[in-house]
């Protein structure tokens, strides 16, 4: 019997593995856990359908909640009842197991390819369900479902908005035997499954941004020699050339209105900060100074811009209001801070922090000014905030290569996305989907 | 190849006007129109002072592909004995000044391209993978222009470059160690 089910696992994987290989998913592994994470049971889906049911609905929240930090799901071999309905439910048992929180639920086939979700969260001490709801689904918008799923019982639980049913953009980047690369800008779901290629090309693509709602990338490419930014509407391909001057075009940056971008313009002769309406092409300068002024981000309000200025004599973060005025330097610690991301409630700064020749992310609180470094890699950079603002996904090396890891902001929970070959760099977190 | 033969016929030219109207300067003859700028040939000082005739050695004729002093061919690019054989600076960690070593490499691009006023070069800027990317992409652009500054003071006009960066886009090495690095904080003075 155990030889049997063991032999079912390996097809099982067998069939798995040359498809994850084929569409370059990037797969996630947890390198370090948290204590103290809420125990939660998420019971496999009952499913009335004839097959095999078409996507593991448990597993992909027991996944998502694991993912987070804040939750440790009970391990399915642990479960010690698999109840189908809210009548199935023995408060004891899960009492008894020491979660807090049960998630049971129900696949149903409605036609060919038409499902409906059904999922209930209890509070096992109070002994109610918290929250229940029913989805309609194709076969492609299940793992979207989970996901959601997965955000309401975040929410119900922790009182913050979860940001599992969101997206991540990024670079990757191969180099054949030939010494010809390739970079190849993809969206993929935040667990990174689906990857979508968005633009495929032998020359440098840098600096994905997303627009506020979800919809479209902007970006630099090399393609034409000379750097440019093109803003390119994600379903349909269409794409418009937003800045080619001469020098730099870069660090592309959505306005949290979406109606302009702050970027980076050179063709005074030194790099500076601009923001350009996207409807009018009025273009504002922001910065004018004979040093590198780079990496705009948005505070929230869209009144000021916090970048990358090496003033100084070394790189490190500033504020400056659109309306002029001084900048106001905000980093102090370290030689070398750049390439800031700013939390959606703007409480928080993400950078890269150099120091003593380590290149980590480290996170400024704006209330306290206390700067926390969070991850231990030595050449990490491009940190990107989730929109709930749980967790920062960032770029960092591998054995070798460049893969992604995913932080919570208090440092405590650490995950890796790693490509099967290649380099993956410059992930951005989308926001919310709409 | 039209600016080869006029270049031809100007020389041609000047030899003649240098043999009888004495000690003519040939930039005064020079028609408008050629890109090869001022050409310069010694004077040949042939004031008649004697009444006698004077022998001429025959003059070698102007070379577009080597004006005088020659120190370089139009060809010594491609030759990998010339001091323009080396093509790359290479920078110090998060620096742009040039160091003591390139000085002279540079100066001779510069006295190479302000003798060819008609080669163009794209001067391409890199920096090894520390840091942020987009402060690389500035770092590489400043790397760029204090090349071009120092190839603008060896007399190239500035319409003769273009500053490009990659910043650590494009790495020549790909290790991640403080070797790789030095042969990626870089320009590339790339002949178009």
């Amino acid at each position: 019997m155990r030889v049997r089910s063991i032999t079912t696992l390996t097809m099982a994987l067998l069939l798995v593995l040359p498809l994850t290989r084929g569409h370059a998913v990037l797969t996630i592994e947890i390198t370090e856990g948290v204590e103290g994470a809420l125990p939660i049971a998420v019971v496999p889906f009952a499913w009335d359908g004839q097959t095999v049911p078409p996507q593991d609905i448990a597993q992909i929240i027991s996944d998502d909640l694991a993912r987070s930090g804040q939750f440790g799901p009970l391990a399915r071999s642990d479960l010690l009842a698999t109840p189908q309905s809210g009548a199935d439910v023995r408060y004891a048992n899960w009492k008894a197991s020491g979660v807090d929180h049960l998630v049971i639920g129900r696949l149903r086939a409605m036609g060919p390819g038409a499902f409906v979700v059904q999922f209930q969260l209890f509070d096992v001490f109070k002994e109610t369900q918290l929250v229940g709801y029913s989805f309609p689904a194709t076969a492609e918008q299940l793992r979207q479902v989970a996901h959601s799923i997965s955000d309401i019982i975040y929410e119900k639980i922790t009182g913050t908005p979860g940001a599992f049913n969101t997206r991540i953009a990024y670079v990757s980047a191969l180099v054949n035997a030939e010494n010809q690369r390739r970079y190849v800008l993809q969206v993929s779901d935040a667990d990174g499954h689906n990857p979508k290629t968005v633009l495929s090309s032998e020359h440098p693509l840098m600096s994905p941004s997303w627009s506020p709602d979800g919809n479209r990338l902007a970006y630099v490419s090399f393609e034409k020699r000379n750097p440019a930014i093109y803003v390119q509407t994600i379903k349909t391909a269409q794409r418009e050339k937003i800045s080619a001057s001469r020098g730099i075009n870069g660090a592309p940056v959505w306005s949290p209105d979406g109606t302009r971008l702050a970027l980076t313009l050179s063709h005074k002769g030194s790099p500076d900060i601009f923001v350009l309406n996207i409807g009018t092409r009025r273009l504002q300068q922001i910065t004018r100074s004979r040093a590198i002024e780079t990496e705009p981000a948005w505070m929230p309000d869209g009144r000021s811009l916090v970048f990358t200025s090496d003033r100084s004599g070394a790189p490190q973060l500033y504020q400056q209001s659109l309306d002029g005025g001084r900048a106001r330097r905000l980093t102090f610690e370290g030689k070398y801070n750049a390439s800031a991301t700013v939390s959606a409630d703007g409480a928080r700064v993400a950078m890269v922090h150099g120091d003593k020749g380590r290149y980590r992310i480290a996170v400024l609180d704006r209330d306290t000014g206390a700067l926390r470094v969070v991850t231990d890699g030595t050449l990490d950079e491009s940190p990107s905030f989730a929109p709930n603002g749980s967790m920062i996904i960032y770029a960092t090396h591998g054995t070798g290569r460049g893969v992604l890891g995913a932080v919570s902001v208090d440092g405590r929970m650490k995950q890796r996305f790693s490509l099967a070959e290649g380099d993956v760099r410059e992930p951005v977190w989308s926001p919310f989907s709409r | 190849m039209r600016k080869f033969a006029w270049l031809g016929l100007v020389a041609l030219l000047a030899f003649a006007v240098g043999c009888t109207s004495t000690a003519e300067r040939e930039d005064e003859t020079m028609p408008s129109g050629t890109d090869s700028g001022v050409i310069t040939t010694p004077d040949t000082g042939t004031q008649d002072t004697t009444g006698q005739p004077i022998v001429e050695t025959p003059q070698p004729a102007f070379d577009p592909d080597c004006p005088p002093p020659c120190e370089f061919t139009r060809d010594a690019i491609t030759d990998p004995s010339s001091a323009l054989a080396q093509k790359i600076v290479y920078f110090d960690f998060d620096q742009s000044v040039i160091r003591e070593e390139f000085v002279d490499v540079i100066a001779a691009h510069g006295r190479y391209l302000a003798t060819y006023p008609d080669v163009n070069v794209r001067l391409e800027g890199h920096t090894d993978e520390r840091g942020s990317r987009e402060y690389n992409i500035a770092l590489g652009e400043r790397r760029s222009v204090s090349v071009r500054r120092q190839l603008l003071l060896q007399g190239v006009d500035a319409n003769q470059m273009e500053v490009i960066s990659y910043g650590e886009e494009l790495p020549a090495a790909l290790g991640h160690d403080e070797e790789a690095w030095g042969q990626n904080r870089r320009v590339e003075i790339v002949y178009q």
